[in-house]
């Protein structure tokens, strides 16, 4: 017995116990009160249902969270992603679309299905796009030792404007069907994006876990001053987590614009710091830094966009949602926080002095 | 009026567990009004839980305090000052960005129409600090002024909340220098002559012999006795703080010459007029393989400085520093770990430890950082060196994944050291390595330097503890005021060294 | 009182260097666009930030801290929304007021609760808030609802005029700022509370061990942020009359800017609202300028403002650093 306690214990200490209790909360609530929603059929040839809509949603904040996790480990921040979101869609639109500057374009033009730049370049140019961004912010961070916060916040201000400047301040429709597969393609059934998630994650962690990149990341989170004696370099691996996380978030743009078909320099990738952020820290990474776990964050992500759509399927209007996700995060975090874990302990071992007496 | 006999605090049978850990069994303490006692013990011993414990931060087990002849429940920090026990911690825990006044009076500062007033609070404050004979500019912030200076400001606090009848001083001397610190002890004397009762507790054996009255030793939690200082001769103490006889201490000053010195004519690193301006003065410095050299001198005469520029810190202004005849271009700790330059630093709290790593992870740390961040050690070789020099220290612990902040202070300065072990350096450099450690671990390091040498390579020991250096330096360099005063084979007096620290040689 | 003066310079640079930052860009704004010059442009600055001010106000006390609060301007679109609803079910604003700032004081202590007692980090906690309280107006009202109180019209449109300044007029809402900055600058100077806000900003575990109300203090600057913040929407409500759920986007960040480029640190313990005044200032300059210039878009002052805190930013950090090396 007193294995088992121990054996429960370590369950329970384990990052991604919490998430994934959540998770299936979630899930049971679901089980419950929405008949059908685990409901998966199949339509043209692909699977469909609220399961594949969720795992189709939440792979843009995947993404995201991801880059985050490794931004929030080193002890920082980034308030930008969704901005560059809306650049790299920005980008993606404008060199697909001829209209550049003030020409007038006849509708026929406009909504060709045609694109005026190879696929393969766009992509290109749409991860050069956010990558750059990701290194703008490393090198403030890194180099020009501004904090992460206002740093990010920078950008996060001025990269909304930067896109409606690629689009010349329209709100641009995209067309061209091959565009489309990245957020509403399917492959063996299942959607693209997800493969897409897939490949990101396990290049990540090959990254971080395969390499000491992660080891360093975590040294300089927790103490960065230590890592500096031990010849860890703080600004190369504060410079690469930026970049990464801008890379991620360029990603997640092209998927973003490619299931909307469109660019929208306000609304594109709104509020997506914010989830992914939570995600992050609905995971169980701390915000100041050190131990981190790629997977809890992306169940983090799964767990946010799991309880938006079970929302939407109880008929809550979008705007509302915001209410109930705020309500959400305040339930994660008391389960994180001492009170419970103290409580929870207590009862463990109130099991365990129990059953020690009746021996 | 001088009843000096008088207890003002008596401790009994005061326990305290941890998980995992006894920190205190048992013990009693007790305290004259009017007398300076001595709290020491080596690392894990319980003074700091036992501190705690007075001053409200913990509660004990089991056990009774009584302050005065009346048993006393200390709730809480804030409770403890009230009742008359004042606290003053190494870290001076004052605020930095307000002023040295406001940081005696805030909490119960004069007031006007509602307000605060400060004229009346300027005021009480110099009268406060006159009392311990400083005259400071009191409306300046705290942080313009040095650490001794706040140190006094945070006496003068908690003598002004409450009629202090107890002041507690936890490592209040490391920090300072000579100066200061008898600076200081004229202070403690003075209100000990005011029936104050003062704890003192500090690792400086010395100053213990200075000024106290009576000595109370606690080891592993347990109270080994309360003696009168003058009566307890320093080598019975030391035994007594051991737990085990000495004389290995003084077989190794013995062993130190007997050791075969590998004479040999090349230098393993040689600094050249090396130097920064603001930092140390430029310098020459050579270190031969197979040696031991010793680096004296008072707080802040560019000790750590030079380390600094050895190890690439600190890039020099001036000077070469040339290794086994190559000259070092690109001064940084990864150059100097690839060049087989280790230091370990001196605040290993702050800049050594990483404390939500393991120890297997601390201990490959600088390793894999020269290694970069594609060639990665993998996790079996990780835990064959972590558990190599597991062994070699003698860290202990009951497996290599321990969370490195819950080692005690000895065992951690262990896990730094292996880190830098680990990486095979020519030179080593090591600054501080003993301070706030056990007299058991403080020897292990002397030890170990002394074997590093033997093998043929050079290590540079930065101690303030002149004992320490004299005991294990085939070398010795004297710094003063920012510059390299004096250089002495290994033998030379400490009187030698002391009167070059004075400035009189 | 002169011997406070000599470090009070020293210690207050980059608050100094924003001051005259202010002038330097109201002058060259002025001297491109001639109509800029009117009087009435500078107290339009009052007009138009007046709820920014607020917030801003009641956020240098949360950053001198150490601390953030990012629900502000949901509070603001909350309070809107509230009002409006309250108001058009027929409730005296005589009440509705009152209640407003109640509403706002229990929302700032829940969030200062929250991150003292469950020990979450600021930023999640007022984040938090911020969705919460957006998403509580949206439920009160999803597209708006317009204020037809006389009492609210009536404060929006009484012209004060400024003595010996002619034609020069402000509304009754715009001294609302000003007021509470007095009040703040003697809450900071003059009050246990004030220098309780500094020394936690400074050091935490020092003051508490200093005996200081630290945890009370810093529920207390949260619980001000949030009234401040429904001061704000009062004011808010009544220049726009009307509330919806979606007003002041990104005003949060508008007045993190203003307080940082006023010279408060993000890291806490250095900072004035005397600086945050001056940095709200700088952002009304700019949005003045750009709608003089009349033909750069909107978003322009998204980019302005992000290139001037940069530059701030960079002054502060050299300042502070050059600081510490000394």
């Amino acid at each position: 017995m007193k294995n088992n306690t121990a054996l429960l214990k370590r369950i329970r200490e384990n990052r991604l116990f919490w998430p994934l209790i959540a998770l299936a909360l979630i899930l049971v609530t679901d089980a419950i009160f929405v008949p059908g929603f685990f409901k998966i059929g199949i339509l043209d040839g692909h699977l469909y249902g609220n399961m594949i809509d969720v795992l189709n949603n939440s792979a843009p904040l995947m993404l995201v969270a991801i880059g985050m996790t490794l931004v929030i480990a080193t002890g920082g921040v980034d308030l930008s992603v969704g901005a560059v979101i809306a650049i790299s869609a920005a980008m993606g639109a404008v060199l697909i679309n001829p209209a550049l500057g003030n020409k007038l374009i006849s509708n026929e033009i406009l909504t060709k299905d045609a694109t005026n730049t190879p696929l393969v370049l766009i992509v290109l140019a749409d991860l050069a796009a956010g990558t750059l961004c990701g290194l703008w912010n490393g090198f403030l961070v890194s180099r020009g030792k501004i904090q992460p916060m206002v740093a990010t916040l920078i950008l996060m201000v001025a990269g909304r404007g930067i896109a409606q400047l690629i689009t010349n301040g329209q709100i641009m429709t995209i067309y061209y069907t091959p565009y489309f597969f990245f957020g509403n393609g399917f492959i063996f059934g299942l959607p693209v994006s997800i493969y897409i998630v897939a490949l990101v994650f396990l290049f990540a962690w090959i990254l971080v876990r395969k390499t000491s990149i992660g080891l360093f990341i975590e040294t300089v989170g927790i103490n960065a001053k230590s890592a500096y004696y031990s010849g860890i370099s703080e600004k190369n691996i504060k410079l690469f987590v930026y970049t990464f996380c801008g890379f991620c978030a360029a990603i997640a743009g092209l998927i973003l614009s490619s299931y909307v078909h469109s660019a929208d320099g306000n609304n594109n990738g709104l509020n997506y710091e914010m989830d992914a952020i939570l995600a992050v820290v609905i995971g169980g990474t701390l915000m100041s830094g050190g131990r981190f776990s790629l997977l809890s964050s992306v169940v983090g992500a799964l767990i946010i966009w799991t309880f938006t759509i079970t929302m939407y399927t109880f008929g809550v209007p979008a705007n509302a949602l915001l209410a109930g996700r705020a309500v959400l995060v305040l339930v994660v975090i008391l389960l994180y926080s001492d009170y419970t874990q103290n409580f929870l302990n207590k009862f463990t071992d109130r099991k365990k002095v129990r059953h020690d007496a009746t021996n | 009026m001088t009843d000096t006999n008088d207890l003002i605090l008596t401790v009994k049978d005061i326990s305290k567990t941890f998980p995992g850990v006894n920190a205190l069994e048992h013990v009693d303490f007790s305290l004259k009004r009017g007398e300076i006692h001595a709290l020491v013990g080596e690392n894990g011993a319980g003074k700091s839980t036992l501190i705690k414990i007075l001053t409200g931060v913990e509660y004990p087990d089991t056990g009774s305090i009584e302050l005065d002849g009346k048993i006393m429940e200390v709730k809480s920090p804030q409770h403890a000052q009230e009742i008359g026990i004042s606290t003053v911690y190494q870290e001076v825990n004052l605020c930095t960005n307000i002023s040295v006044a406001e940081n005696i009076m805030l909490g119960h500062e004069p007031r006007r129409f509602g307000g605060i007033d400060w004229k009346r609070l300027n005021a009480f404050a110099n009268l406060a600090l006159q009392r311990l004979s400083v005259d400071i500019d009191v409306t300046q912030p705290l942080g313009n002024y040095s650490v001794a200076i706040q140190q006094m400001v945070a006496i003068a606090r908690s003598l002004e909340i409450a009629s202090a009848k107890i002041l507690i001083l936890d490592e209040p001397t490391s920090s300072l220098d000579v100066a200061e610190a008898n600076r200081l002890f004229s202070l403690m004397q003075k209100l000990k002559g005011e029936g104050i009762g003062i704890i003192f507790i500090t690792h400086f054996l010395d100053q213990v012999y200075q000024i106290s009255d009576r000595i109370t030793v606690l080891r592993n939690g347990k109270l080994v006795g309360t003696f009168i200082t003058a009566s307890l001769p320093r080598m019975e103490l030391i035994a007594k703080m051991l737990g085990r006889s000495i004389t290995d201490l003084d077989e190794m000053s013995k062993a130190k010459f007997s050791r075969e010195q590998k004479e040999s004519k090349k230098y393993s690193l040689e600094a050249r007029g090396l130097g920064r301006s603001g930092s140390l003065e430029p310098f020459d410095l050579q270190l031969h393989a197979s040696e031991v050299v010793g680096i004296a001198g008072l707080l802040g005469s560019g000790r750590t400085e030079m380390a600094n520029l050895i190890f690439g810190i600190d890039t020099p202004d001036t000077g070469t520093l040339t290794l086994n005849d190559r000259q070092v271009e690109h001064f940084s700790p990864l150059e100097s770990l690839k060049n087989g330059i280790a230091l370990c630093p001196e605040d290993r709290k702050a800049e050594g430890i990483v404390g939500d790593l393991t120890i297997r992870e601390n201990i490959i740390l600088a390793l894999q950082a020269r290694y970069g961040w594609f060639k990665f050690l993998s996790t079996q070789k990780q835990y064959e060196i972590a558990a190599k020099y597991i062994q070699i220290l003698g860290i202990s612990t009951p497996s290599p994944d321990q969370l490195v902040k819950n080692l005690s202070g000895g065992n951690q300065q262990k896990v730094i050291l292996a880190r830098w072990l680990a990486t095979n350096p020519q030179v080593l450099i090591l600054d501080e390595p003993t301070k706030g450690i056990d007299v058991g671990a403080k020897a292990e390091i002397q030890k170990l330097m002394l074997d590093l040498a033997e093998e043929g390579k050079s290590c540079v020991f930065i101690s303030s503890e002149l004992e320490e250096v004299l005991r294990t330096s085939h070398r010795i360099i004297v710094l003063r005021d920012r510059k390299k005063a004096a250089e002495y084979p290994g033998d030379v007096d400490d009187h030698t060294i002391i009167q070059t620290m004075a400035g009189n040689l | 009182m002169m011997q406070r003066i000599k470090p009070f310079l020293l210690t207050n640079g980059p608050m100094l260097i924003s001051i005259a930052i202010f002038i330097l860009v109201y002058f060259a704004g002025s001297r491109v666009y001639p109509n800029m010059q009117k009087t009435q442009v500078f107290f339009n600055l009052f007009i138009n930030q007046a709820s920014l001010m607020i917030i801003s106000i009641g956020m240098t006390l949360v950053l001198i801290t150490g601390g953030i609060d990012l629900s502000v301007a949901g509070m603001i679109a909350l309070t809107s929304a509230a009002s409006a609803s309250l108001l058009a079910k027929g409730a005296s604003p005589a009440l509705v007021i009152p209640l407003m700032l109640v509403m706002g004081v229990a929302f700032g202590t829940t969030i200062g609760s929250l991150i003292q007692f469950l020990k979450v980090q600021p930023f999640i906690v007022s984040l938090m808030g911020l969705f919460f309280a957006r998403g509580m107006a949206y439920i009160i009202t999803l597209e708006g609802l317009p204020i037809e109180n006389p009492t609210y019209r009536l404060l929006a449109l009484t012209k004060v005029y400024i003595p010996f300044l002619g034609k020069t007029y402000v509304y009754i809402p715009s001294l609302i700022g000003p007021i509470l900055l007095l009040v703040v600058i003697y809450l900071s100077f003059f009050t246990r509370f004030g220098r309780t806000v500094y020394a936690i900003g400074n050091n935490e575990q020092s003051a508490r061990l200093m005996g200081l109300p630290v945890g009370r203090t810093k529920i207390i600057v949260y619980a001000f942020s949030g009234f401040c913040s429904a001061l704000a929407g009062i004011v808010w409500s009544i220049s726009l009359l009307s509330g919806y759920g979606g007003y002041a986007p990104g005003m949060e960040l508008d007045a993190i800017s203003s307080v940082v480029i006023g010279g408060t640190l993000l890291t806490g313990g250095v900072g004035n609202v005397i600086g945050t005044l001056f940095g709200v200032l700088i952002n009304g300059t700019i949005v003045s300028i750009l709608q003089f210039n009349g033909t750069l878009s909107s978003w322009w002052t998204r980019i302005g403002v992000g290139v001037l805190t940069l530059i701030f930013i960079g002054i502060q950090s050299l300042f502070y650093m050059r600081k510490k090396h000394s």
